[in-house]
């Protein structure tokens, strides 16, 4: 095991973790603010690798991909919110999961309709394909550095913008107290729709990233959208911060173990057994540092509310 | 946790509750300041005070879904400080919420049997009808005859007065048999004739247990409490009788001010 | 209006009317049908324990269905193969016996749900619908990754295993052997729901500062709950197996974890038949809808929708006009 196989698969971990991220700092924040389980953030996910997809192939541009991918997302997140989700926010978390698992079959099985079974290729841009030679000598594809690099920026510009910004304000009075953006006259309804718009924008963008090195098909948000719900129950519900060291957490912790826990085993058994048990092994790791985590603190590592 | 013995005044019997020198901080609000209380067989303690004050958090404190940060809460004798709260119910401590706290889909009875399965201690029983359980429903009948609530006892919960929820909550306390009872606010939206009846019922009670009473209902607590306890910013300004309390200067201009 | 029970009564005449009719007519399909639907439905029945008595919104029971399948699966499988399940600390071979793979189904899944529940239960609300959901994707992947038996493509039973006097290759001799063990849960969960535990636990939903009040646990109350409904969702995984002599990690799937959740909803939560109706308009639905369109995924996510949205009470609400028993 060499170490340079050790910095690319850390690199390949992060780069995972980021993307993670941008699902889970959407989920997060619309349950911060409007208290609301949202099972159908993976089909926005979808929805946004479909539209990059779709426009990037007709048009051959991935740029004008991605934006397409930001805007259906964003549309159709601010529709299902005008339709369906504002309908919600006064239900118990049961109606809630029912609603948007219902939503999940209608935005799945109407991709299906649209675009058929068989996957969509998205492909990278030749600006940002081929491997890049870091320091020390590693080569490293340069489209998965160059998400990293993207991801980061995002959470950045996410940062800036809860911070910094008047939305950001509202957002996060409405996140410590719903009464009050009442009281100071800010229209809560049109909050709440910028608000799910946002976090199904961040999905749709990231889902039209990994799109370019996985495949674009039916059902490809929710692995990753249950990936993200194991982030926040990690990071803690409501927590940016939480959602961001969470991802890394799990984006590691599941790229370095299915490398490194065949190694490992390897020591105890022979080599098809090891590999058989280390991948077993690594295919519950995130789970197993979930119920860690749970054991010691159930809130999350930065959970304000239980 | 310190232990040294806070001064009480003298007991004439052993206390069946109290609390030594209890101290509850929320970040720099001191919701309790070395509360110092007791309660004696056959009275009713009233403990009063202005909004704010800190009684929720005395009784979050005595009934356990608060943890002091400081002092410690004895029930007969015992020290139950790091007892959870149903260790607590079980130890004989009954207690009444201010917000009506039932099961409000279930009936009456259904609410009752629950004292009772409760003060059974036998929950793991998965066949036999809870209902058709004699010892069960004679407790909780029993205990709905005694707040006048047996008329009602297959009407759902939900549909009761907010009076008679109250009713309940007393009815749900008493099938434990419990060994000191503290009350939230038991008259607190109840009409004139509720609230004289449950005078003469809490009156009679006291004797089976002591009632820590915690009541905005003045004419209620000058008429029934043995001893009052005046809570102002966390902290008891006095105790004593009903008397001491009416001409005690200190809480006619904390508390009284206005009203004297 | 109807009244509830006889919604009851008439979905149960249906269970037994439909099979026979089929047998009549030689249409051997609507006796699968109505077999899927009655397996379906004890593991609604299984999860509305948790849902409808205990509050626990859980979106893992996949996990229960899928283990009591593969127990049926593996303990068959060697059977089939005449190898032995482990030799060591003592011989363990397969069988191919009802009896046994279902007490082992039970078994497997309540020790299952006891771990989850221990851990998932330290927290509520949105964390445990998230945790039980993560934890079925766990397993999901685990069975993925176990080639040993199957990995991916699951493992095919050859023969259906056998009950002692019946000859459960006959589909009407099976079917009544599910039925059988539907109505054994039903009246099970019937007594619990009015029993000691079922009125505790029924209280800890509603008002659980209460429960303590009076001395109980609700932690406990629920963990019980939880057991006992991933140990019925269990036994209908280790039929559903038999019937299709089928297992595959879709068993553990999110999907089946929340189309258990659409029979109870459908049915409408809390109520004893909920489950039963609902898996049995389910499996209608599948089979017409089905026919008539390739997506009818579709019609079953607008018609949850419109049940969430509009029609609280499920169907069975609906027909008998009483409110959700269940706030």
């Amino acid at each position: 095991m060499s170490l340079i196989l050790l910095i690319e698969q850390i690199l390949n971990g992060l780069q995972f973790g980021i993307m993670l991220f941008l699902m889970a700092a959407g989920l997060t924040l619309i349950f911060g603010v409007m208290g609301l389980i949202n099972l159908a953030h993976g089909s926005l996910y979808m929805i946004g690798a479909f539209c990059a997809a779709a426009v990037a192939g007709k048009t051959g541009s991935f740029l004008l991909g991605l934006i397409a991918a930001l805007a259906g997302a964003a549309i159709a997140g601010a529709l299902v919110e005008l339709v369906v989700i504002r309908r919600l926010y006064r239900k118990d978390h049961l109606d809630q999961v029912l609603a948007t698992f219902a939503l999940i079959l209608i935005f799945s099985e109407g991709t299906r309709w649209i675009f058929g079974s068989f996957p969509l290729f998205l492909d990278v841009p030749d600006y940002l394909s081929g491997p890049i030679t870091l320091p020390g000598g590693i080569q490293y594809p340069l489209y998965r550095l160059a998400l990293i690099v993207i991801g980061l920026a995002v959470g950045l510009g996410l940062y800036l913008l809860i911070s910094k910004t008047r939305l950001g304000v509202q957002i996060r009075a409405g996140e410590n107290d719903r009464e009050m953006i009442a009281a100071l006259g800010i229209d809560i309804a049109k909050l709440y729709t910028i608000v799910f718009a946002l976090g199904a924008a961040l999905a749709g963008f990231a889902g039209a990233l990994v799109g370019a090195i996985q495949s674009v098909q039916v059902g490809m948000g929710e692995p990753v959208l249950i990936m993200a719900f194991v982030v926040i129950v990690i990071g803690g519900i409501g927590s940016i911060k939480g959602a961001l060291i969470g991802a890394l957490l799990v984006g590691l912790t599941d790229t370095l173990g299915g490398i490194f826990l065949p190694e490992v085993m390897k020591l105890f058994f022979d080599p098809s057994t090891a590999t058989s048990i280390g991948s077993s092994l690594a295919s519950m790791a995130i789970y197993v540092l979930m119920a860690a985590v749970l054991v010691l603190k159930p809130a999350g590592l930065f959970g304000a509310r239980a | 946790m310190t232990e040294q013995s806070v001064p009480l005044t003298p007991a004439r019997q052993t206390p069946v509750l109290e609390t030594r020198g209890i101290c509850k901080s929320f970040g720099a609000l001191r919701a309790s300041r070395e509360i110092s209380l007791d309660l004696r067989p056959g009275e009713i303690h009233a403990i009063i005070g202005p909004n704010g004050a800190g009684k929720s958090t005395l009784i979050a404190q005595i009934c356990g879904t608060l943890k002091p940060d400081a002092g410690s809460v004895h029930l007969l004798g015992r020290d139950v400080t790091h007892q959870a709260t149903r260790m607590r119910a079980r130890a004989g401590l009954g207690r009444t919420f201010q917000i009506s706290s039932l099961a409000m889909d279930d009936t009456v009875l259904q609410n009752a049997v629950l004292g009772a399965l409760g003060a059974s201690g036998r929950p793991w029983r998965f066949w036999k009808d809870a209902l058709h359980d004699r010892t069960l429903t004679e407790t909780a009948e029993e205990a709905l005859l005694r707040v006048g609530l047996e008329d009602l006892a297959r009407q759902r919960t939900a549909e009761l007065s907010h009076g008679q929820r109250r009713q309940l909550e007393v009815a749900v306390a008493l099938t434990l048999r419990p060994k000191a009872l503290v009350m939230d606010e038991p008259m607190a939206g109840m009409g004139p004739e509720g609230s004289r009846l449950l005078t003469g019922f809490l009156d009679q009670l006291r004797q089976e247990a002591p009632i820590l009473l915690v009541e905005h209902d003045m004419d209620a607590v000058f008429s029934l409490a043995d001893r009052i306890s005046v809570l102002v910013y966390g902290e008891v300004i006095a105790t004593g009788s009903v008397e001491e309390i009416r001409a005690n200067a200190a809480v006619r201009e904390a508390y009284l001010g206005d009203e004297a | 209006m109807i009244r509830e029970t006889h919604v009851n009564a008439f979905t149960l005449a249906l269970f037994v009317a439909i099979p026979l009719w089929a047998v009549m007519a030689d249409e051997p399909f609507t006796i699968t049908l109505m077999t899927r639907a009655a397996v379906f439905a004890i593991a609604a029945i299984g999860l509305n324990v948790a849902l409808g008595l205990g509050g626990l919104v859980s979106l893992g029971h996949a996990v229960f269905f899928g283990l009591g399948g593969y127990a049926m699966g593996i303990l068959a499988h060697h059977a089939q193969t005449y190898t032995a399940l482990a030799e060591w600390p003592l011989l363990i071979e397969g069988t191919k016996s009802m009896p046994v793979i279902w007490l082992t189904a039970i078994a497997v899944s309540s020790l299952a749900a006891l771990a989850i529940g221990i851990l998932s239960l330290r927290t509520a609300g949105v964390y445990f619908i998230m945790i039980t959901l993560a934890f079925g994707q766990m397993f999901f992947f685990f069975a993925i990754s176990w080639s040993e038996y199957g990995g991916e493509d699951g493992l095919s039973i050859y023969v259906r295993n056998g009950f002692p006097g019946l000859n459960t290759l006959d589909p009407i001799q099976f079917y009544g052997l599910c039925l059988a063990l539907l109505c054994l849960v039903l009246v099970f969960v019937w007594r619990l729901a009015k029993s000691p535990f079922g009125l505790a636990l029924n209280a800890a939903r509603q008002a659980p500062v209460r429960v303590e009040t009076v001395g109980l646990d609700p932690a406990r109350l629920r963990l019980v709950a939880f057991v006992l409904s991933g140990a019925i969702a269990g036994l209908a995984g280790a039929l559903f197996a038999d019937l299709n002599r089928f297992v595959s990690p879709v068993m553990f799937s999110w999907q089946t974890s929340g189309e258990i959740m659409i029979f109870v909803i459908l049915g409408g939560v809390g109520r004893l038949f909920g489950p039963v109706v609902g898996a049995l308009v389910f499996v209608a639905l599948e089979h017409w809808l089905g026919e008539l369109s390739e997506f009818w995924h579709i019609y079953l996510g607008l018609l949850l929708l419109l049940i969430v949205l509009f029609g609280r009470g499920g169907l069975i609400g609906m027909v008998s006009g009483r409110e959700a028993v269940h706030d």
